[in-house]
């Protein structure tokens, strides 16, 4: 197959990533099942947009972030960044090439900056093993990528422990904007920071996708954050896909039950307002022995036979707007679910 | 830096003279004293007797009388002489500490040298063959007896194949004119196997130390970050990796200081070097208090020394450390 891009405008395309751990057990350690983190997913991110990517803790978002940029080993499928099928590399070196074009920003700023080594280096280590900029341009460039990130010149000599969570992020961000990635995987970049900080880096992170055009691959649990910075969303459950859709559409008019679920859960900042909670029975079932079928319908009010025999498939029903549910198998999407239940 | 320095010096001497009065007073609670067992065999001796020689060894006062005694010749220099090998303890200790010294520094440099590379490997290739290739012989070394392995040691060296000396530290009747190259080697060669015994029963320790803590930091999300960003494998281990575990090792390095100057009784015994260890071990067997008191004094001082440099080295290598 070949390598190319199906749709030009955008920047990275993941095509099946299946990612599964082995189970070990006994004395000798035989594989006896497989955790499924990530089954079969495909999305794509469009140039200079972010994707949203949502879900409860333990349904693969980090998984599929870590395996795109190959710090985890994907198990099968594909991800295609600038033609090249980053799965496909062998050669490590050219793997180190790769890099350049997708950094990561992970969710602890204390354990993602190295204690021994100062903020300058931290930023410039990879600038200058990947050449981005010439030698005699090297402090004017690292200086710059400091300042766009609101970190004052003279902390460049200082260590990471000398700095606060929010002030650890933006290190986090300028070492991965200097290396002038196409994308950026943000792991739950803002979930460790306090609520007044959250929104610094937020507002930090759109501006820089504003001034150079980078794509962002977001992942958090937190829905208004996702809304917020995100064009596209992606909802996730254990291990799937169930729907993505444009932010507005997704909004507006979520479909699946458990993005229904999801965003019911939202706080809003009004004591008054009554809001109808869809509450989801018991626990997230465990991705070493999941549901046979759609894998919600253990959870699911609107189960049906076919749910758990059969797995749905993520189908476009136009705007585009993907489900993968049964409900919908019709074709019909406005169906209201709610007003149905109510005349029962 | 300087003022804590100056401070934890100043500590120290308030703990040796709790350490210095803590041994004296067990070393003289030893149940016969010098002259009991010096006179064991004789069967003439009368009480009378041995009292006059206990005022001329200097052991006939009580406890905190001889104490005090102790405590002011030390102050001064004096250590007193050494009822068993009757020459002046400060000369004892500078005559067989360089040997004492010479083979624990080899052995330690040896030890490290060997364990910290062999630890990052393993921790590299956790549970791979060599991972588990390199835990075995490490339990081999870790559990086998020092002095069982000396007996096999010597055995197969100096016995069936004869190219190793069974003990002592050099060639009977060899004459030498100073301090030769010559005479270096025949040093070397005799201490072979001792150094060989130190470094195979101690790398197995430090070696799972490395270990741990390379496993501990190599699952550190900045080693995930220095990937993530394209960093060359080599440089992921040795300039973050590493230098981060050498945090921990550090204060190992310095708590080692004491047992280079301590020796080590059973194997100097086994291959009959001269040695401070081995000297302890007999003047304990003999309750010589001037030695005993010189020597573990010594030791504390090191002891303390060698804290005071590992807390030192901690704020060298780790910024996050900052003494005031």
């Amino acid at each position: 197959m070949d390598n190319k891009i199906n749709n030009p405008a955008n920047v990275l395309e993941v095509h099946n990533l299946k990612k599964y751990f082995p189970i070990k057990s006994g004395v000798f350690q035989r594989v006896v099942g497989h955790v499924k983190a990530v089954d079969d997913v495909s999305f794509s991110i469009k140039k200079g947009q972010t994707f949203g990517l949502v879900g409860e803790s333990g349904c693969g978002k980090t998984t599929i972030g870590r395996t795109i940029l190959r710090l985890a080993e994907p198990t099968a499928g594909k991800a295609i960044i600038d033609g090249v099928d980053i799965f496909a590399i062998k050669d490590k070196d050219e793997l180190r090439l790769m890099r350049k074009k997708m950094q990561i920003i992970f969710q602890d700023p204390y354990s993602s900056l190295n204690p021994r080594i100062p903020v300058g280096e931290i930023i410039g280590e990879a600038v200058r093993e990947h050449s981005i900029v010439s030698k005699q341009d090297y402090n004017d460039y690292i200086l710059k990528t400091m300042e766009e990130c609101g970190l004052r010149p003279y902390y460049r000599g200082r260590y990471p422990h000398e700095f606060s969570g929010g002030q650890r992020q933006r290190i986090c961000i300028a070492r991965a904007l200097a290396l002038k990635p196409d994308l950026i995987v943000a792991d739950e970049p803002v979930s460790a920071l306090d609520v007044s900080i959250q929104a610094q880096i937020i507002n930090l992170l759109k501006d820089l996708q504003e001034a150079r055009g980078i794509s962002y691959l977001f992942i958090s649990h937190d829905l208004s954050v996702v809304e917020y910075i995100s064009d596209y969303i992606g909802v996730m459950y254990l291990g799937n896909l169930v729907e993505t859709a444009p932010k507005e559409e997704l909004f507006k008019h979520p479909c699946h039950p458990y993005t229904k679920a999801l965003l019911s859960a939202v706080p809003v900042p009004n004591p008054d307002s009554k809001m109808n909670r869809v509450i989801l029975k018991g626990d997230i079932p465990s991705p070493a022995n999941p549901p046979s079928g759609c894998k919600f319908h253990t959870r699911c009010k609107y189960v049906m036979d076919i749910c758990k025999t059969d797995q749905p498939a993520l189908l476009d029903y136009g705007n585009e707007h993907f489900i993968a549910c049964h409900l919908y198998k019709d074709g019909k999407l406005d169906k209201d679910l709610d007003a149905e239940e109510a005349e029962e | 830096m300087k003022q804590y320095i100056i401070r934890r010096i100043l500590i120290s001497f308030v703990v040796l003279f709790g350490v210095s009065i803590m041994l004296y007073t067990l070393v003289r609670l030893m149940p016969s004293d010098f002259v009991d067992l010096a006179t064991a065999n004789d069967m003439h001796i009368t009480e009378e007797h041995k009292q006059k020689l206990r005022e001329l060894y200097g052991i006939d006062k009580g406890i905190i009388e001889g104490y005090v005694s102790w405590l002011g010749g030390a102050l001064q220099g004096d250590l007193g002489m050494s009822l068993y090998f009757k020459k002046p303890v400060s000369e004892l200790i500078v005559k067989y500490m360089p040997v004492t010294f010479a083979v624990a520094a080899i052995s330690l440099v040896l030890q490290y040298a060997i364990a910290v590379p062999l630890g990052i490997l393993a921790a590299r290739k956790q549970y791979t063959k060599t991972d588990y290739a390199i835990t075995v012989l490490t339990f081999i070394g870790i559990s086998l007896p020092i002095f069982f392995f000396a007996v096999v040691l010597r055995t197969v060296f100096s016995e069936w194949l004869r190219i190793l000396p069974s003990s002592g530290m050099l060639t009977a009747r060899a004459t030498y004119n100073g301090f030769t190259f010559a005479k270096l080697m025949d040093y070397l060669w005799h201490l072979a196997m001792p150094i060989t015994c130190f470094v195979l029963t101690s790398v197995g320790g430090i070696l799972r130390y490395t270990r741990t803590n390379m496993l501990e930091v190599l699952n550190m999300d900045y080693i995930r970050t220095a990937r993530a960003k394209g960093v060359p494998e080599n440089k992921v281990i040795h300039k973050h990796a590493f230098r981060n575990t050498l945090i921990p090792l550090v204060t190992m390095i310095g708590g080692s200081l004491p047992g280079l100057f301590s020796g080590a009784a059973i194997t100097e015994g086994l291959f009959a070097l001269e040695g401070l260890g081995n000297m302890a071990l007999t003047a304990s067997y003999n309750s010589d208090v001037p030695y005993l008191m010189g020597f573990n004094m010594f030791l504390a001082v090191m002891t303390l020394l060698g804290t005071l440099l590992s807390d030192i080295l901690y704020a060298v290598v780790d910024p996050r450390v900052r003494y005031s």
